[in-house]
């Protein structure tokens, strides 16, 4: 059997692709939070909040109207997103004049808000939601055991990314945005409704951190913190791969991942920190991030 | 009653003055304070939190305090599971609002630093819901009492059970901080002394981990027959989640396993686990009557040990209260934890036991089993019994713990 750094092959195998399905939540949340950051310019602190909602829908809509997981994958996003575009008009578009931190200040308050109206309501052990009976069971990779449904968790994290990343670089859709992005007025001079647009930015957003709350139900139990655990991660991936770039969050968020796996066989205790150490030496050696253009 | 002039003087001129005014609103009845801190938002909110102070009410209206010419006084705060919040806490009640018990305190951190309080204080701490067996060793002293279950207790009846019935190889998979390091040495202990051996574990950090996979696969080629899990609350139920999804073929030892736990994980995973707990609302008539009466104070929830553990402490002290009198256990918290260690408990939670001079609570701890699906018959039907060990035999034996109060 061969070893690397007194490492069996298979065991390091086994830890590259369960880094990658980490990454693949990684890449999601931070990839929403690229696109607030790009479009808003609002730095969405209760990202993590309503990825943890997107979860609780789905086990609400299971629970209580009896609608199973497919469904719930479409459903969830889209009510979540909703409340989103709600949060939106009514409290954070009116911090858009101000600095970045009157929006991450307001964000910060609203998500603990969030998680302590669901800690009330639900408890804080979490709830249990099943693996969908089309994934149950696992397959046999040689050198692991792969459950089936983490399988799919990485393929629909990187269909959803590169969709998403093809929307804002390949269509006129995404064109307008940009655009809008660099200069609103004149945007808005050749009759976009530009106030809409970026409303309907914000609900997307959060539709993907939704999405990820979903594909994460049946993973983790369902608890009012599962965001909280996330989301500081999710930032100094943000950071490192380049403020607001798409490419940069997903490429990033899947690298972090398997950089996270790999410390968790060397060395288990510093699994949680390794993330910000890699932070600091990227911001040392290149500021704007890996993929940040200059200003 | 109306009040005249001329009785208002002449009691004015009969007592001193700062007797008088508390009089005058307590009609001299005297009142004892009881503060009940706990997690009230975090990881242990579930297993203790609300249902703690509910179970707390629940003694002081059976016990029927009014009846026996007694105030109580109950307060309660959130110790946020931080070490500094929870002191604070404790001193402000001592000092500034007349508490004389404080209840619960879920988390070994806090509580360590909630009994140094109680001592500085000459208070009364009876703790229900930390684990750390320093609690009655090391750390022990003539204020405290540790009610429920500790570290020794779970690693002897959980872990010795295990190497019995041939789990003679252990992985851990330990939370990276005092409590997991205590279970996992606990635990170790038994498994070498009964001939079993540890092949290796992990220490991840807390709080913040919500995957174990990474960890599961290193204990699964470990090739250890048991995967011993150091740890508690979320981070318990992620682990079993996960090492069920996995595929993980070795034999899950919770070592620290809360009712409300279970329920979080579905028994459609968690079952077959093997868990100690020296409570289980359905294990006898007294413990179903108790459960009964609590359930709809608690939302329909069945109780935890901790919860159970709040009631029984909380009873034998008014029971104490009655003997030696209101007064005097508000002078002399000491004084009053002694006599709570002559008095023998009983309860429908416990039964029959008695308190150690250590300020150890005796009584037995029971090995459980997780039903399957199939067997349970409601929706909080989840335990069946395996084994019991005595009272006299599930805790460290009085020598064994390095407790000062212990005269050899």
């Amino acid at each position: 059997m061969i070893t690397i750094f007194g490492v069996p092959g298979p065991l390091l195998f086994g830890q590259l692709l369960l880094g990658l399905i980490n990454g693949a939540f990684y890449a999601m949340l931070s990839l929403g939070l690229a696109v607030i950051f790009g479009m808003l310019n609002i730095i969405n602190f209760a990202h993590g909040a309503l990825f943890m909602m997107g979860a609780f829908v789905a086990w609400i809509l299971l629970d209580s109207l009896g609608i199973g997981y497919f469904p719930a994958l479409i459903l969830a996003p889209l009510i979540v997103g909703a409340f989103g575009v709600v949060l939106e008009r009514t409290i954070i578009s009116r911090l858009y004049k101000l600095d970045h931190l009157y929006g991450l200040l307001l964000t910060f308050g609203l998500s603990l808000v969030i998680e302590g109206l669901f800690r009330n309501a639900y408890g804080s052990s979490g709830l249990p939601y099943r693996i969908p009976d089309v994934l149950q069971g696992a397959t046999n990779l040689g050198f692991m055991y792969m459950p089936n449904y983490r399988g799919w968790v990485v393929l629909a994290a990187v269909v959803v990314c590169f969709s998403t990343w093809a929307i804002i670089e390949k269509t006129s859709l995404g064109a307008t945005l940009r655009a809008a992005t660099e200069n609103a007025p004149l945007v808005q001079a050749f009759g976009v409704n530009v106030p809409r647009l970026i409303t309907l930015t914000y609900g997307a957003g959060v539709a993907l951190a939704a999405f990820a709350g979903v594909l994460a139900a049946p993973i983790y139990s369902v608890n009012p913190n599962m965001g909280s655990n996330f989301i500081n991660t999710v930032f100094a991936v943000v950071v490192i791969g380049g403020m607001g770039s798409i490419l940069g969050s997903i490429l990033t968020g899947f690298g972090l991942g398997v950089i996270e796996g790999l410390t968790k066989v060397f060395y288990p205790q510093a699994s949680a920190t390794v993330v910000f150490f890699v932070m600091i030496i990227i911001l040392l050696a290149r500021p704007r991030g890996l993929f940040g253009k200059a200003a | 009653m109306s009040l005249t002039r001329r009785t208002l003087l002449a009691t004015a001129a009969a007592v001193p003055a700062p007797a008088f005014f508390s009089g005058a609103r307590a009609q001299a009845v005297p009142t004892l304070k009881i503060g009940c801190l706990t997690d009230m938002s975090g990881p242990y909110k579930d297993l203790a939190g609300p249902g703690a102070i509910a179970a707390l009410n629940q003694a002081l209206e059976e016990y029927g305090v009014s009846g026996k010419g007694m105030k109580v006084e109950v307060l309660s705060a959130d110790h946020l599971n931080k070490p500094d919040v929870g002191a604070t806490v404790a001193r402000q009640w001592f000092d500034r609002d007349g508490v004389d018990l404080i209840v619960e305190v879920a988390n070994s951190g806090v509580a360590l630093a909630v009994a140094g309080v109680a001592k500085e204080k000459n208070k009364v701490y009876l703790n229900s819901g930390a684990a750390t067996s320093d609690l009655t060793g090391s750390a022990c002293n003539a204020n405290t009492i540790h009610w429920v279950y500790d570290t020794y207790m779970l690693a002897k009846s959980t872990g010795g059970a295990m190497v019995k019935t041939g789990g003679d190889s252990w992985f851990f998979i330990t939370t990276d901080y005092a409590f997991g390091k205590a279970l996992q040495r606990d635990t170790t202990d038994f498994v070498q002394g009964a001939g079993g051996k540890v092949v290796g574990s992990v220490a991840y950090p807390f709080p913040g981990t919500s995957d174990f996979s990474s960890y599961l696969i290193q204990a699964q080629a470990s090739g250890a027959k048991v995967l011993g899990l150091a740890n508690a609350g979320t981070d318990t139920i992620n682990s079993i989640k996960q090492a069920k999804e996995f595929g993980i073929k070795m034999r899950l030892a919770g070592l620290l396993l809360f009712l409300t736990d279970i329920r979080s994980l579905g028994l459609d995973v968690a079952q077959g686990i093997v868990l100690t707990d020296s409570f289980y609302w359905d294990m006898n008539d007294r413990a179903r009557a108790f459960s009964d009466r609590l359930s709809p104070k608690i939302g329909g929830a069945r109780p935890t040990m901790v919860q159970a553990g709040v009631y029984s402490s909380v009873l034998h002290y008014l029971k104490t209260a009655s003997v030696m009198g209101v007064a005097k256990v508000k002078l002399d918290g000491a004084a009053t934890v002694a006599q709570m260690k002559q008095i023998p408990t009983d309860d429908d939670c416990f039964g029959p036991g008695s308190i150690r001079a250590d300020g150890r609570k005796l009584h037995p701890a029971y090995l459980w089993e997780v039903k399957k699906p199939a067997e349970s018959k409601g929706p909080w039907d989840f335990y069946k019994p395996l084994a019991t060990t005595p009272a006299d035999q599930a805790f460290r034996p009085l020598d064994k713990g390095a407790c000062p109060l212990v005269k050899s």
